[in-house]
């Protein structure tokens, strides 16, 4: 908890909670929409994937023998995982009330946890093919924390605060201009690593050669597949508050605490806009490639360090 | 933005955006990218003194001549050279590096990391230096030795000289230093006849060998000694 409890804060706070848990799913359907676009075509109605989770829930599922019970579970743990984490970030620019010194290494870990129930319940379904795509993801994923890890240490250093919240709503921005933008763009790719977006994989594929994402949860159906849709929207709509409340300047910033709400509501569907331009214009790198561009991610993340433990010396 | 913050963030831009290019030439394995990279540095370092200038004195002719020379031939004619000696010798990548290019990153990052803390405490001459000019020229010097060195292609061993050339600029440029127009001048003939001779030499050495991997040519030494090696050599002729 807070010191000074601030029940408006809060409130702001909850709001931007609730519309998360509630919007998420939509960040997927304005990627298709707007691919759909790109493409010349209608594409799928905006609030399909909605539909597809109701209907999902409403079916039954059924695991092969050979698994030992995790895989009907891990879906559910890990958006436990997620949903957990999300209590820590700064929603509607407010520091969290759950917020506590230290909490960045709390989301990194949940976020890590989730990845690694996951990987472990495609493992479990004995099939090689699940097999495979849990090697690919934890080797991308190695590479992928690393540069996460950098974008931490960066904000940790620029903004003097253990504290997820604070350093995100911290007023940073516009002191180190170059810094933040390396930073930003270290992390933008990660989130389409993490979110497994067109670049490094194709949610929409189902090809053994490209998949490492769906492969994972190929023998999945019913409520789990929900829970993996919904999971997955997720995990894209907290990495995007995590970017664009790095980027942009802190609630105290707005003439109105509901303009920030709005303001950042209103980037991820942004962020979401140029994901969906971005995979209708660029292709799938090739697997060597990948590792190369998750090593790029990790060098901005680097330079920005740079930058910014080296500019107050004059 | 009002204009005077812009300029204050033009200079650094553009000193990331050399450094950005260091990173981009340590990864990048297409030849016609890797001088098009080098092109990019020319024009950047042909901006620096412009950048840095104070506008408020009457146009200075002598800068704005050598930062049109710098640029014309940097950015246009060498790439030029390059790319037209690249596409005779029929060579579009470099393929088989003698290191990898994700150690290459790590290790010009590295060089990146050792210059800014090397460069932390060198005096800045003037008020308006930029602070990364120092370290980023370093890194783009420490870069051309890295590719000169970790390549094997003879044009990519050009590229690599032409970046570490490309360091010494700008370390110039960034620091302020004033060396005249004559001494300017005679640096960037200098360059031009090196990747001029450089250019013909690729060139031959393709026309002979059909390969222009300079570490082969070793085997073409009295001191050598491999007569096996020679053998093969002369069996690809």
């Amino acid at each position: 908890m807070m010191e000074s409890f601030d029940l408006f804060g809060v409130l702001l706070w909850f709001t931007g909670f609730a519309a998360a848990l509630l919007l998420s799913p939509l960040l997927g359907g304005i990627i298709n929409k707007v691919k759909a676009f790109f493409a010349g075509r209608k594409g799928p109605r905006i609030l399909q994937l909605y539909y597809d989770i109701a209907k999902l829930l409403k079916k039954g599922s059924i695991r092969s023998t050979t698994s030992g019970g995790l895989v009907s579970v891990f879906p559910l743990l890990n958006v436990t995982a997620l949903l957990t984490a999300s209590l820590l970030l700064p929603f509607s620019f407010a520091v969290s009330p759950f917020s506590f010194e230290g909490d960045l290494l709390l989301f990194l870990y949940l976020l890590g946890f989730g990845r690694v129930i996951t990987t472990l319940g495609a493992l479990d379904t004995g099939s090689s093919f699940e097999g495979m795509g849990a090697s690919r993801e934890l080797q991308f994923s190695v590479l992928a924390e690393l540069a996460f890890l950098g974008i931490a240490a960066f904000l940790v250093i620029e903004t003097k605060t253990y504290t997820l919240s604070a350093m995100l709503t911290g007023s940073h921005a516009g002191l180190h201009i170059l810094a933040e933008l390396c930073a930003a763009f270290a992390l933008f790719i990660v989130l389409l690593v993490e979110s497994c977006r067109v670049p490094f994989d194709d949610p929409e594929t189902h090809l053994e050669l490209t998949m490492i994402h769906e492969a994972m949860v190929l023998d999945n159906g019913g409520p789990g597949l929900a829970f993996i849709h919904y999971g997955a929207g997720l995990k894209l709509w907290m990495l995007s508050t995590f970017l664009v409340s790095m980027v942009l300047p802190g609630c105290s910033f707005y003439a109105s605490p509901w303009i920030g709400l709005i303001l950042q509501i209103g980037s991820i569907f942004c962020v979401a806009v140029l994901i969906g331009i971005l995979e209708s214009t660029t292709a799938r790198y090739r697997f060597l490639k990948v590792p190369q561009m998750l090593l790029a991610a990790f060098a901005f993340s680097a330079v920005a360090l740079l930058l910014l433990i080296f500019q107050g010396v004059k | 933005m009002n204009t005077a913050s812009f300029f204050e963030n033009f200079l650094p831009a553009l000193f990331a955006l050399l450094l950005a290019m260091d990173l981009l030439l340590a990864v990048s394995s297409r030849l016609l990218h890797c001088i098009r990279l080098v092109a990019f540095q020319g024009l950047i370092i042909g901006l620096i003194p412009l950048a840095m200038w104070q506008w408020t004195t009457p146009p200075h002719t002598e800068l704005i001549v050598i930062a049109g020379l710098n640029i014309a031939l940097k950015c246009a004619l060498i790439p030029y050279l390059l790319a037209r000696t690249m596409r005779s010798a029929h060579v579009c990548r470099e393929l088989e590096p003698l290191v990898g290019y994700g150690t290459s990153l790590l290790i010009v990052l590295a060089a990146a990391a050792f210059s800014f803390f090397f460069c932390r405490e060198l005096p800045l001459p003037g008020e308006n230096v930029s602070f990364l000019a120092a370290p980023v020229a370093f890194t783009t010097i420490l870069t051309g030795l890295f590719l000169i060195v970790s390549r094997k292609k003879a044009i990519t061993q050009a590229i690599g000289f032409l970046t570490f050339e490309n360091g010494i600029t700008a370390f110039g440029a960034g620091m302020a230093l004033e060396y005249g127009l004559v001494v300017e001048l005679g640096i960037l003939l200098d360059v031009f006849v090196l990747v001029f001779v450089m250019g013909i030499a690729v060139f031959r050495i393709s026309r002979e060998f059909q390969h222009i991997d300079s570490d082969r040519l070793n085997t073409l030494g009295d001191w050598s000694g491999d007569d096996e090696n020679e053998a093969e050599m002369k069996g690809e002729n």
